[in-house]
């Protein structure tokens, strides 16, 4: 049996046709976790008993296994963000997406790893440990959703809920040959997602083809009233976009991102898969985002400035680690000491000094300022084109601490993805191809907001004529 | 006299009496059992998000409205950073740069004390302090709070206290809070500073903090004027700093100063999206504020030729304003209605315990009552038992008197006759009011008194002895 080669709506068409039990599924899938997790480490928990369906339901999903990253809460099970402040806390309630998910009834097997609180791109920063890449062990799986792309990538799970506020679902599934789908912001109801900065954050999917991201976008969007930012627009159904025609359709190529920094064998990949699509009817021409130099300062200041804010309420009084002193400050101070890694201390450090008096207006609100005109940049484009194509990452997976002591070359590898957030629009990373050492390389599509149609549709119609997205690692066949 | 100016301003938080908190859907409610009115929401736990509740903004700009204040067309609400561990966030969900409420003014005995701002902001919880150990309550946590902030435009102690008089009246006449300090309902926080007499240049400014009445916020700054006054006579500075009213000792101590004065590094709360308030929802507000203390104050002295002290008892609860004005419409004898609602309708409320508001008697059957008193049909006494039984229940008090028989003895035969025999049975007294002494007779009438339980007047009595008495030596 090869169910891990399926993607999760054939095995759930295979549940309802009842060609296998439920419980062989979740087996099969345990199973695998237990055998490979050990050697990429991408699953932080894997539950004694999954959560699995409380009835049928005519959800494409039903019956199919996912990882939750581990900083979406669930009910009565630990959440952790990776860090160690958090160990040992169990959230008393779930999140919106996972109440969805378990209505549409999917089986959550467990948490996936991440950087801590999501404050990276290599899945190095994690208390638990680095996750490993499939394609290539010596290789990060990116980050932060690094644990939920090697675990899809590696057949442990079909697909798996991640969060991207700079590009932490896209990059980390492009250096896994994963699909990975940020939907625009407001479009999933981020309640009981643990906040990294609140004004980017999106949970999405990831998962091996675009077919399973789109059903499983349909299961989480929506408004929800317990978050005042989801979006009252209703939902398409997303799976009606899987055989729209290219035809005619304007694709703008950025030129800001296709120049130096990005690597030469991403940048070939990438015009290859350009040339696919043009050979379907699309038109592609040069565009310009002329503020994208400012995006990578931009977002470090702004979600900083919401991180250091969001992660204020980790102090050990109430949950979570506390390590007791008699003094009220020092219990405070010891406990954020020895609680947090180091880059989540660096950006509640940075994002503290730019929301501090005489420095707010030079560093905070400038920054909210330059936010605006990259909105600009995309409304502007998105007025003439119905689409943009860029590489997600400027490279393919690096080697585990290549960039470990450099944050400043790790926050570029997030480049292409961070102007997605600040702006809020929507944007998916395809697999489209392989270096030579065999490290996957994605293709970027952006759209304008709430048009996650028009990703799927170009996505779908890329994945029709290709075969990347069915490449499977070698040593998880 | 003193050389120096005071200039004044007062931050009064007030609890808005929403049914739940502001950012999630717990209970507003207090005296509860410790954490008992949490949810994952006001307990801040990780990965929770708050939802406004449009109650509280409606009651905020009802109050903004009555205090004269311009409603901001658009608001947002920024996070206020400082570690403590009432406040689970670690930030406080505030209101800085585009409150609810701007320049708003209110008049204090012909002076305008002008209004910085009006913001909503949600409460902290409570700490309990053992000795070994402190403990938090949240159940406080998350409830709405608004604050009103003036300009130093108070010029003492006194005007401060007229201020927080008039500010908690009208908050409880819009029906935003009941404003029970005991209960922390109302706080409220002073800033003060002394300049030189007629002098346009401000002095250091200090904040008072830990008043619990009205009362001691007049004594901190009486207290605190006399402090600062002392160290500028001797040609000291004062610090700018933040200090403690201490009641039991009469005095204030520093809390902080400048240099540990937090960076709160507000920024707009990325969770709630700016609010555009409707001009609809705004004119609903203006529509429901009832007719202010300031005006009633002008008309009860116009329209009922009230003293000042009248009006302030009555204007002291809105529904006791309403109460007299509606009595009165029935029977409409100012000075009896007055009086029966300063005198027996409060003393009543008062040993019954019963809120003011929870008066079940209408306005009708009290003015009927007042009615029966005063026409002679009941006496005084019995009224007033009268109105304490049915203050809480409300009846038609003729009913009552003619299904109870409490209807006043004004046969004169009868009345001759208990006279006479209360004279037979006690001679001494008798005795005693003929040669001179005036205790007696209320003696005497008192024995009457008891017998008809209460139903006999007393005046009438009075008369009917001294000529009884005097016609039989």
């Amino acid at each position: 049996m090869s169910l891990h080669k399926l993607s999760g709506w054939q095995i759930s068409e295979k549940l309802k046709k009842k060609e296998i039990g439920l419980g062989e599924v979740v087996s099969f899938f345990q199973e695998r976790v237990q055998r490979l997790n050990p050697k990429i480490k991408a699953v932080i928990s894997l539950f004694d008993e999954p959560l699995g369906p409380e009835k049928d339901s005519d959800s494409k999903l039903w019956g199919v296994p996912v990882l939750i990253k581990d900083n979406i809460c669930i009910k009565n099970k630990e959440i952790t963000c990776a860090s160690k402040i958090l160990k040992g806390f169990i959230s008393p309630y779930n999140a919106t997406v996972i109440e969805r998910l378990r209505k549409a009834g999917l089986v959550i097997l467990g948490t996936a790893n991440m950087d801590e609180f999501a404050f990276g791109s290599s899945c190095e920063n994690s208390c638990y440990g680095p996750t490993l890449n499939p394609w290539n062990e010596s290789c990060v799986p990116g980050g932060s959703s690094g644990g939920c792309a090697a675990a899809v990538a590696a057949g442990l799970v079909p697909c798996a809920l991640g969060s991207d506020t700079g590009g932490s679902i896209r990059q980390p599934a492009s250096f896994c040959g994963a699909v990975g789908f940020k939907p625009t912001y407001g479009r999933v109801s981020r309640f009981g997602l643990v906040a990294f900065g609140s004004s980017l954050d999106q949970i999405g999917p990831i998962s091996r083809d675009i077919v399973d991201s789109a059903y499983l976008l349909n299961i989480v969007s929506g408004k929800d009233s317990r978050d005042s930012t989801s979006a009252s627009i209703a939902v398409p159904d997303f799976s009606k976009s899987f055989d729209g025609s290219l035809k005619g359709l304007k694709v703008g190529l950025p030129k800001e991102y296709f120049v130096s920094g990005l690597d030469g064998q991403v940048k070939k990949t990438v015009e290859l898969a350009i040339s696919v699509l043009k050979s379907k009817g699309i038109e592609f021409s040069e565009i310009s985002l002329p503020h994208t130099e400012y995006a990578v300062p931009t977002y470090y200041i702004l979600a900083s400035s919401e991180a250091s804010s969001n992660l204020s309420r980790f102090e050990g009084i109430r949950y979570g680690k506390r390590i007791h002193q008699n003094n009220l400050i020092e219990l405070y101070k010891r406990t954020r000491q020895e609680g947090f890694g180091q880059e989540a201390k660096r950006r509640i450090m940075l994002g503290t000094f730019s929301l501090s008096s005489g420095y707010y207006e030079a560093y905070y609100l400038k920054a909210l300022k330059v936010r605006w005109l990259i909105k600009k940049d995309f409304d502007q484009a998105f007025k003439a084109y119905d689409a943009i194509i860029t590489p997600t990452s400027p490279t393919a997976a690096f080697k585990i601490g290549e960039k470990a002591d450099n944050p400043l070359s790790m926050y570029l590898s997030d480049i292409y993805t961070i102007s997605c957030n600040l702006s809020g629009v929507p944007s998916v990373s395809i697999p489209c191809g392989f270096t030579q050492e065999g490290l996957p390389v994605g293709l970027q599509l952006i759209s304008k907001h709430f048009n996650e149609e028009m990703l799927i549709r170009l996505a779908h119609a890329y994945q029709e004529s290709t075969d990347w997205h069915k490449q499977f690692p070698v040593n998880y066949e | 006299m003193s050389k120096f100016d005071s200039v004044i301003g007062l931050e009064v938080h007030v609890q808005l009496a929403t049914a739940s908190k502001m950012f999630c859907r717990c209970p507003n409610i207090f005296g509860k059992e410790p954490n008992s009115l949490v949810c994952p929401v006001c307990m801040g736990l990780p990965g929770i998000l708050p939802v406004l509740n449009k109650k509280a903004l409606d009651l905020g700009t009802r109050v903004a409205l009555a205090l004269n204040c311009a409603i901001q067309e658009k608001i947002i609400f920024e996070r206020k950073h400082y570690f403590y561990p009432d406040l689970p966030k670690n930030f406080q969900i505030s209101q800085y740069a585009r409150p609810l409420g701007e320049e708003g003014k209110l008049d204090i005995k012909g002076e305008t004390i002008r209004i910085k701002r009006v913001h909503l902001e949600e409460d902290a919880g409570k700490l309990i302090h053992t000795r070994d150990y402190s403990l938090v309550d949240l159940n406080r946590a998350g409830v709405p709070l608004l604050e009103i902030v003036s300009y130093p435009d108070i010029s003492s102690a006194s005007q401060a206290y007229d201020y927080l008089k008039e500010l908690k009246l009208i908050v409880q006449y819009v029906g935003a809070s009941s404003c029970d300090m005991e209960k922390g309902f109302l706080r409220c926080d002073a800033n003060i500073s002394l300049k030189e007499e007629g002098s346009p240049t401000l002095g250091v400014k200090v904040e008072l903090k830990n008043m619990n009445s009205f009362r001691q916020v007049e004594s901190a700054l009486e207290y605190e004027i006399r402090r600062q006054e002392k160290i500028l006579l001797s040609n000291k500075k004062v610090f700018q700093e933040t200090r403690l009213w201490d009641e039991e000792k009469k005095i204030t101590t520093v809390m902080r100063t400048k240099e540990e004065a937090h960076d709160y590094r507000y920024f707009p709360e990325p969770d709630l999206l700016p609010i555009t308030i409707k001009e609809k929802d705004v004119e609903t507000q203006k529509k429901s504020i009832p007719e202010m203390p300031a005006r009633r104050r002008q008309r009860f002295s116009q329209q009922y030729y009230l003293g000042e002290k009248e009006i302030e008892i009555i204007l002291s609860n809105m529904f006791l304003a309403e109460f007299f004005e509606a009595s009165h419409k029935i029977y409409p004898n100012t000075k009896k209605v007055v009086n029966w609602i300063i005198g027996p309708l409060l003393e009543v409320l008062n040993s019954k315990g019963i809120e003011t508001e929870k008066i079940q008697l209408t306005p009708d059957n009290f003015a009927r009552l007042i009615k029966l008193a005063s026409e002679g049909k009941v006496t005084n006494i019995v009224a007033k038992d009268i109105l304490s039984q049915i203050i809480d229940k409300d009846a038609d008090p003729e009913r009552i008197v003619q299904e109870k028989g409490l209807s006043c003895v004004s046969n004169q035969e009868e009345l001759t006759g208990l006279v006479k025999d209360a004279i037979e049975s006690n001679p001494r007294a008798a005795d005693d009011f003929r040669t001179g002494k005036e205790q007696a007779l209320m003696f005497l009438v008192g024995q009457v008194m008891r017998k008809t339980r209460g139903k006999a007047s007393p005046n009438t009595l009075k008369s009917l002895f001294i000529k009884i008495l005097k016609e039989k030596p």
